[in-house]
């Protein structure tokens, strides 16, 4: 809606975001044609999960906060054990490893699936819905959903059920899948590596708004690998440091509007984490085909327009589909399903790549095994201080455009991050101002 | 996968949320030999995959905002405003609407498909079903048998006989 102000301002509001995960809203202020706000209001309730891992014995954080997420809750599965694993000074290697990674492969898949084609593609191709959207372009349907299902079924194969798995713990895995389940996955994760490839040229022909920013874009670097569970905290604009520094380099502070913290560098800036950040970061380390998909659709060394990241997401699938391939046609079977990680007191860090960016834990943990503290920050509320920025500056140029056409550039725009709100929220003490 | 498919929507870790499972609970003890009973958390993708190619589908869930607790609503997706009556049941996924809309775009909806809404008075954690609710079970567990019943026979003729039908 619209609210005609005093003189020449203007108030535009997005009530319900929609096509995103999670409640928000977003704010406009205009006054004499001029933007004068713009918040990126979170209103998804506060979940507390913080506060009520204090007090629970430090092997059930995994399950624990699994749940904060029913699109990403590998992230949070991983980041949980990397930090518990970390503070008892013990390393998943080998088989193990490779699974987790193949665990982390079905999310991505799954996730960037669903956004690609549910989410974001209506936007590009001029359709409010994907259910509008497959009337004219079922086949574009058909392929992103049997996407997200290939993910999902990497997921429950691996994790029990896709949806919050159950089969992960501290060290590895409760049960090790069956080697004919992991098997009947390569013939589905074989057409998705085609798939992936064959709509990532398609996407690529789209038009794309031309809008570029200058990021500091934030990822984990591995030397080896693309990152999914280890790496080093790296920015473009010079952080390099272990996941274990994470909180003297980026801090979070409150903002009244938003129920999500928000971040930004120790300097005061706001970085992005999420697809454009790990390519940036990581690019010369995709697996051939994702490279090679990557130089076919015309991607340079940094994309820096995020309406492209539906491009880098693809990118990704495309990854993560031959990486799960790789690990399959390996050694997949371990001798254990999980390797002893004994309790020893002190506290832990943490950070592993969600679908949407890096997912930050740290946890401290007592003489008993109970946590007695836990920070938790997701992606979309470190992108939020971001997403702000971003649209201020899309809209700069824009504002005399009507009240409905700024809200579809605003909401796509916002879409580009494929913002998890529910992830996000934290408590916030609200301070209302009355004047 | 068998031609009458009924699928049980819901979390039984959610009070009322439970119903949807609750009469798939009930049908798979009856071992109807045509019938495939299924039971989903509502994901919309898995929905469609569930019911694609079915000739007839019953998706059974727990609604709210419609009436008192416990009273059973009977919806045909081929009826205009399925997904309006129905909504979206979270912003985090797309659900049976979205999923009942989207087979029809694409084509893959089942000739029939039937929704059993039961109302709900309680969604919270670990409360499980409440009295209204737990009443309700075998009354739309038996209404999804009837109309199994009263749409059999379900027989193709067989090659080199069989009845005509």
């Amino acid at each position: 809606m619209s609210e005609p102000g005093s003189g020449d301002s203007r108030r535009i509001t997005v009530d319900l975001l929609t096509r995103v995960e999670g409640e928000g809203a977003l704010t406009l202020r205009t006054r004499g044609g001029e933007l004068e706000s713009c918040e990126l209001r979170i209103f998804e309730p506060p979940r507390f999960f913080e506060a009520f891992l204090v007090g629970r014995h430090w092997t059930e954080a995994p399950d624990i906060t699994a749940r904060i997420c029913g699109i990403c809750p590998v992230a949070y599965q991983m980041s949980a054990c990397h930090a518990m694993e970390a503070m008892a000074g013990v390393r998943i290697d080998g088989p193990l490893r490779d699974l987790r990674r193949l665990l982390y492969c079905g999310e991505w898949i799954e996730s960037h699936g669903l956004h690609v084609g549910m989410l974001q593609l209506p936007d590009f191709l001029g359709y409010p819905d994907a259910i509008a959207m497959a009337r004219d372009h079922p086949e574009l349907v058909r392929t992103t959903l049997r996407l997200k299902q290939t993910g999902n079924r990497v997921m429950r194969t691996l994790g029990g059920r896709e949806i919050h798995p159950v089969n992960v713990r501290l060290g590895g895995f409760y049960r090790l899948p069956a080697r004919a389940d992991l098997q009947a996955l390569v013939p589905e994760l074989e057409w998705a590596l085609d798939a992936a490839r064959g709509l990532a040229e398609r996407i690529a022909e789209l038009e794309f708004p031309d809008f570029h920013q200058d990021y500091e874009l934030v990822a984990l670097v591995h030397p080896d690998e693309y990152p999914f569970n280890e790496g080093r905290l790296v920015s473009t604009a010079g952080i390099d440091v272990p996941v274990g520094r994470y909180d003297e380099v980026l801090v979070e502070h409150q903002s009244p509007h938003s129920t999500a913290l928000h971040t930004a560098t120790a300097r005061g800036t706001p970085v992005l984490m999420g697809p454009l950040a790990r390519y940036a970061l990581n690019h010369e380390r995709l697996t051939p085909l994702a490279r090679e998909t990557a130089a076919r659709i015309g991607l340079g060394a940094v994309v820096d327009n995020p309406f492209r990241a539906i491009c880098v997401r693809l990118v990704e699938i495309v990854f993560a589909c031959e990486e799960a391939l790789r690990i399959l046609r390996g050694t997949v079977s371990a001798d254990q399903a999980a390797v002893p990680v004994p309790l020893r007191a002190g506290t832990g860090c943490g950070a592993t790549e969600a679908p949407r960016g890096l997912c930050y834990h740290r946890y401290r943990v007592d003489a008993d095994g109970l946590i007695t503290e836990a920070k938790i920050v997701a992606p979309t509320s470190v992108n939020q201080a971001r997403i702000e920025a971003d649209l201020r500056a899309l809209l700069a140029g824009e504002l005399s455009r009507p009240d409905d056409e700024l809200r579809f550039l605003c909401e796509r725009a916002i879409r580009n991050y494929d913002p998890c709100i529910s992830c996000a929220t934290h408590f916030l003490d609200l301070r209302v101002e009355r004047s | 996968m068998k031609d009458v498919r009924v699928i049980g929507v819901g979390n039984a870790a959610c009070g009322d949320d439970g119903a949807g499972l609750a009469v798939a609970a009930a049908l798979a003890d009856r071992a109807l030999p045509k019938v495939a009973i299924l039971r989903s958390d509502g994901d919309g993708a898995e929905l469609m995959q569930m019911w694609a190619g079915a000739a007839r589908a019953y998706v059974v869930d727990a609604v709210r905002g419609a009436g008192p607790p416990g009273r059973v609503h009977r919806l045909a997706a081929g009826s205009p405003g399925l997904s309006a009556r129905l909504g979206p049941g979270s912003s985090h996924q797309f659900g049976l609407a979205e999923a009942v809309e989207l087979a029809r775009a694409l084509g893959s909806l089942p000739a029939e498909l039937i929704v059993f809404g039961i109302e709900g008075r309680r969604f919270a954690p670990g409360t499980g079903l409440s009295p209204e609710v737990a009443a309700a079970v075998p009354r739309v567990a038996w209404r999804v048998l009837a109309e199994i019943r009263a749409a059999q026979p379900v027989r193709r003729p067989r090659r080199g006989g069989g009845r005509p039908s």
